[in-house]
């Protein structure tokens, strides 16, 4: 960058696409004990998409919200053209052109899109002129990138695709010329992350600089040209796209190599050990989610259930592992039927021999101000081994902590440590070795790798498919496609509350899944003979 | 034409007992709506009348009165800021300290200062805030209907009734058609979504209070400066409260808030009127159970009828940037 102009407004036309448009340099920030960004430089070409990719706690999101101005540095510079700037907070971040959509979206679910837009950009006090003049802005973006939401519309009304496009949006009304993008896929189905990336590309070739978090190596793949991979706070190294390879940027990330692929061998189902039948299950709202579902987990076979977050999955898992009363429909576990009042569910279900591993192991699976061998029990409290009457044998409950510390590699290995203290890969761990380890013969898991590091994912899948081979009965819930494919031994597709398709993991296409999870019909994939009911 | 007439009394008193409770009811939405709980409302008001009963008695002013109340009321309202915005305490603790503080200081102070068991001394002349007649109020008068809504229920309250019933539209339109409105709702429901579109949250929510200070202040003083003649011990007795549930009832809307209050100044209008009242086939109720009424209604109401009322979604959080 020869050219300093002082006028922002004026760069893009000074600048040539492929000049340095961001520099970092020297960048440490701490939280606390923890090093969270350590001496990290960084350029930005202008005109590209750049990846930045690393496991979760490498230091990626802290780096940009360093340079958004949502967290100060503790040291280092940054450059903008070339200039030294100081980011102090958000508006000035816009004021240099840079805007961030957040992983968690910064939008007031009970205001309309435009009043979203115009937060913090009104031109006036009174609303009025702002409004108008972003109703119009906003008609124009959405023409020129693709990116089209009812302006009235409020947030909360929204699909998660559209509160992203309101993101973007929001950036691109401030005048922001670089973009940054914390996660943008992970709450997307296959075909909005298609959209988003086709809007990308558009804002790539109009000369908008963006900058994409990710931890997905597919994503960085498809649509960086550079890639910078961050591992434990440090920058290891920055990259040409097309001059690397997955392979090589998973070893990066991980600081060793790491199977990209799922090794299992064939499965033998046995016996029927999960039997649902015309299930129906209400929300807490008492809408129906699930409307007449019927599925068979086998002894030896893992059972994937693929479909868009929302479809009714959630309320399936609730219901099949007694947290929620179905409302219509049988639940059979080792032939046995699942019937239960009030509350009692979660405690019968462990007792006929069903274990399960919650979506959200926060919410449902762990009590995260607890220290980890309180929660290496927790559920199975009243076994014998941990004690008699009112009684617990702490010794016993440490005891097996540590046994779970050491087979399910937890780190750090203190059975002492508030589980809050813990990553996400190792909360993770935390739930599914206390679950394993109770030796079940059905397990139920939801979202097993949701916020889990690449080096852990490896270990965790191994462990299921360890249960597979075991003789258990698996059936698995997540949204990543992914997962689900290379886990599952079948897979059945969840939409409205529906079971629309079953398909063979070994030749179901993307696509033909990716048109299953939207409710389009498709007719490769086969029927299951047992479902009576189906949706468009 | 009796009933009318009675009818149209009834009505006139309501509005008189509506206005404390309106006003601290918009304190309370200016401030919740930006995030911030606040059950101090109640304090606030009793040392905004315990100032300006003060100020009014000392300067002979009822406006030097009604500026000592603000006053002190905002400063209330900043104690309550620093405690829950700056230094990130509970809201409600704090709230409940501002009300303690508020009683105790005002009796003390009423005590050492003036000597007669807490009470400010008695205000007249220009020390109270007093009736404006509208124009053609008298001429008007004697005119059916029209002269009784006018001459009597619109023409002779004092300007702070007027301010109380001007602040609801105004509210309305600074909450929903100004930046600063926007940005204020913004703060109560997604901090972070403000913080990251450049505007300072806790400033913001700062703001909001100093409002809701100036909005108790001006209740408070309309207790002792207007609607009595002089500071009385703990003179607000739960009006805060009320003025909190209606804020409930109300789902945190202007409008709503209007006919909220109304709805409890009726009610306290009509516990007033029925006292010693004879009525057909009960007789006479005891004086206590009419007295309850406001109240327990308050508590069905916000029992049963309001349904679910979810307030501002980030209300009650202080908000912190940094993890």
């Amino acid at each position: 960058m020869t050219e300093n102009s002082p006028n922002i407004q004026q760069r893009p036309k000074t600048a040539a696409v492929g000049d340095v448009a961001i520099e970092l340099v020297g960048i440490n920030k701490h939280f606390g004990p923890v090093h969270a960004n350590k001496d990290i430089d960084l350029k930005i070409r202008r005109g590209t998409v750049h990846g930045i990719v690393g496991e979760n706690g490498a230091g990626k999101t802290t780096l940009m919200s360093i340079l958004y101005g949502f967290y100060t540095a503790d040291s280092g510079q940054i450059l903008v053209d070339g200039k030294p700037v100081k980011i102090n907070d958000s508006s000035h971040a816009l004021e240099l052109g840079i805007g961030m959509v957040h992983q968690h979206f910064m939008l007031v679910d009970n205001f309309t899109v435009l009043e979203n837009v115009i937060l913090g950009a009104e031109d006036s006090p009174l609303l009025k002129t702002s409004l108008a003049k972003a109703r119009s802005v906003l008609a124009q973006l959405a023409t020129d990138y693709e990116l089209e939401v009812d302006p009235d519309a409020l947030i909360e009304d929204l699909s998660v695709g559209g509160q992203q496009r309101v993101e973007i949006l929001k950036a691109l009304y401030r005048g922001a010329q670089t973009l940054i993008l914390d996660e943008p896929t992970g709450v997307l189905t296959p075909s909005e992350a298609d959209h988003l990336f086709k809007v990308l590309e558009t804002l790539r070739a109009q000369g908008k600089t963006i900058i994409l978090i990710t931890h997905k190596l597919r994503e960085i793949m498809a649509i960086t040209d550079d890639v910078s991979v961050m591992r434990q706070g440090a920058m290891v190294k920055t990259l040409i796209t097309k001059n690397t390879d997955p392979a090589e940027l998973a070893e990066l990330m991980v600081g060793r190599r790491v199977l990209l692929r799922v090794e299992k061998g064939e499965a033998n189902p046995g016996d029927v050990l999960l039997s649902v039948r015309d299930l129906e299950v209400k929300d807490d709202m008492g809408v129906l989610r699930v409307k007449g579902v019927d599925i068979d987990v086998r002894a030896g076979e893992i059972v994937g259930i693929a479909g868009v977050a929302g479809n009714g999955q959630s309320d399936l898992l609730e219901a099949v592992t007694g947290m929620r009363q179905a409302s219509a429909g049988k639940i059979q576990i080792k032939g046995k039927d699942l019937r239960f009042s009030g509350d009692a569910g979660g405690a019968l279900v462990r007792k006929l021999g069903l274990a399960h591993v919650p979506e959200d192991r926060q919410e449902a699976g762990l009590v995260i101000e607890f220290e980890q061998w309180e929660n290496a029990i927790l559920g199975y409290q009243d076994d014998d081994k941990y004690g008699q009457g009112v009684f617990l044998s702490i010794a016993a409950a440490r005891a097996e902590a540590n046994e779970h510390i050491k087979k399910y590699d937890i780190r750090p290995a203190n059975n002492r440590l508030k589980t809050a203290n813990f990553s996400g890969g190792n909360q993770q761990k935390i739930v599914l070795a206390r679950e394993m380890s109770s030796n079940p013969d059905v397990l139920v898991i939801g979202q097993p790798t949701r916020g889990v590091d690449i080096g852990a994912i490896e270990f965790i899948h191994n462990q299921i498919i360890a249960m597979r081979d075991a003789g258990k009965a698996v059936l698995l819930v997540s949204v990543e496609l992914d997962e689900i494919r290379s886990l599952s031994d079948r897979i059945l597709v969840m939409f409205d509350g529906h079971i629309v398709g079953e398909a063979d993991p070994a030749t179901a296409t993307e696509s033909e899944l990716g048109l299953l999870m939207a409710g389009i019909e498709d007719q490769s994939a086969t029927k299951p003979e047992n479902n009576k009911e189906r949706t468009k | 034409m009796e009933f009318f007439n009675s009818s149209i009394f009834m009505l006139d008193s309501s509005i008189r007992l509506t206005v404390p409770l309106l006003l601290a009811c918009l304190a309370g939405l200016y401030s919740e709506r930006a995030g911030i709980f606040d059950i101090g409302l109640e304090g606030k008001m009793l040392a905004g009348a315990f100032a300006a009963a003060t100020v009014a008695a000392l300067s002979g002013s009822a406006l030097y009165g009604l500026m000592a109340g603000i006053g002190v009321s905002i400063i209330m309202s900043l104690i309550h800021g620093v405690a829950s915005i700056t230094f990130r305490g509970n809201q409600i603790i704090s709230g409940v300290a501002i009300n303690f503080l508020a009683a105790g200081l005002t009796t003390l102070l009423g005590q050492t200062w003036f000597r007669q068991g807490g009470r400010t001394p008695q205000l007249s002349g220009d020390a109270r805030f007093t009736g404006i007649e509208l124009p053609y109020a008298a001429e008007l008068a004697d005119v059916p209907i029209i002269g009784g809504i006018y001459s009597e229920l619109l023409s002779g309250h004092n300007i702070l009734v007027y301010v109380a019933f001007a602040a609801v539209p105004i509210t309305y339109y600074v909450l929903f058609h100004t930046r600063f409105g926007l940005r204020l709702r913004a703060s109560g429901e997604n901090p972070k979504a403000v913080d990251t579109a450049g505007v300072n949250v806790n400033f913001m929510r700062f703001k909001a209070v100093i409002i809701t200070g100036v909005l108790c202040g001006i209740a408070g003083a309309y207790l002792s400066t207007a609607q009595s003649a002089g500071f009385g011990n703990n003179m607000t007795a739960g009006k805060g409260f009320i003025a909190l549930a209606a804020l409930i009832f109300a789902k945190w809307m202007p409008i709503r808030a209007l006919f909220a209050t109304l709805l409890f100044g009726f009610l306290d209008a009509l516990q007033i009127r029925l006292q010693g009242v004879e009525l057909p086939m009960i007789g006479e109720v005891p004086v206590q159970l009419i007295q309850a009424l406001p109240y327990v209604l308050t508590v069905i109401l916000l029992a049963g009828f309001i349904g679910k009322a979810v307030g501002p979604k980030a209300g009650g959080i202080p908000y912190v940037k940094e993890r």
